[in-house]
């Protein structure tokens, strides 16, 4: 029971946490960092 | 028969993940829609053909930026993976494991490493992942992605060696530091040669957070007592070895279901439900 009460609250948390990072406009600075070669991924930052 | 299924399950990912063949061709990246999805795998997002973004690189990259420090986003995704199936997408989806995976069949010395190199892990995504890219800032208030600088073998596999192969303009540029890259690599292939997993085990920023959420998924692994013949068999066929602490849904489970497959008497089971016992190998 409190392992199944837990789980719904982590459950929560994560998809609050998703979609709090969505509104405040992470995703397009994920996707920006994500379509240049990281210079430090290889080898050269 | 689990093991094949796996496999094969494995390869499909790796080559979904890593399907954009126009990268290879050029020697570019993929800049589509997709990159700003996360998946739960480590698989470096400046690999020529990756069609998603690397969570524990984006989680450096927006600690490094000057927008955020944390990125909610990120590290909601990778809960929500948690909470949902612990560290299934490790055993099942991640590209770097299965390399692992299929390095350990190589026929090679195989050795065990000391239970307390696992807590590394921990050490390095506490450290090289979350806090000093946020923290050690340049004087421009700019950090600096440290794992995958100086710790990600998946980006020198994947990213470095291609690109460099592929692109003169970067193959001109590299220097010392991608010598230490292609040191480290080898050293980590070398280990995986003889420990299963060796890197998953000791270093992975990304497995040290999933297995936070392990006891608590609501995918989990089950044992029948009234079934189970204390046989020990679940115990040999784990990955990890009998040295793991006796419990089957340990943080370092990753789901492999061999013991589920392989319990001669039906005892183990796997569910959705979140409706475990506390699960104990014996042996």
């Amino acid at each position: 029971m409190f392992q199944n009460i837990l789980r719904g609250i982590l459950l929560t948390a994560a998809a609050a946490s998703t979609a709090h990072g969505i509104y405040r406009g992470e995703v397009p600075e994920v996707l920006l960092k994500a379509i240049n070669i990281c210079l430090e991924c290889i080898g050269i930052g | 028969m689990v093991d094949l299924k796996r496999k094969l399950v494995q390869l499909i990912s790796a080559v979904t993940l890593n399907s954009y063949a126009g990268g290879f061709a050029r020697g570019t990246i993929y800049r589509g829609p997709l990159k700003q999805v996360c998946v739960p795998v480590l698989n470096c997002y400046s690999c020529p053909g990756a069609v998603t973004s690397c969570p524990i690189g984006s989680l450096q990259a927006l600690a490094t930026g000057a927008t955020f420090n944390f990125s909610f986003y990120v590290a909601g995704i990778i809960s929500l993976s948690g909470v949902l199936a612990g560290r299934f997408s490790c055993g099942w989806l991640c590209p770097f494991g299965f390399l692992q995976d299929l390095l350990y069949r190589i026929p090679f010395i195989k050795f065990c490493l000391p239970l307390w190199t696992r807590y590394i892990k921990y050490l390095v995504a506490g450290l090289f992942v979350l806090a000093l890219p946020a923290f050690a800032l340049d004087s421009f208030g700019l950090g600096t992605p440290y794992f995958c600088k100086w710790l990600c073998p998946a980006g020198t596999l994947e990213a470095a060696i291609p690109l460099s192969l592929l692109e003169p303009g970067i193959r001109g540029a590299l220097g010392a530091l991608f010598a230490w890259r292609l040191t480290w690599l080898a050293l980590i292939l070398l280990f995986c040669l003889g420990v299963q997993r060796a890197f998953c085990r000791v270093l992975c920023p990304l497995g040290a957070i999933l297995s936070l959420f392990n006891r608590v998924s609501f995918f989990t692994i089950s044992r029948n007592e009234q079934l189970c013949r204390h046989c020990g068999h679940c115990n040999e066929v784990c990955y990890y070895g009998p040295a793991l602490a006796p419990e089957l849904n340990h943080p370092e489970c990753i789901r492999c279901l061999k013991c589920v497959k392989s319990c001669p008497a039906g005892a183990l089971s796997w569910n959705f439900k979140g409706a475990n016992k506390e699960g104990v190998f014996y042996g």
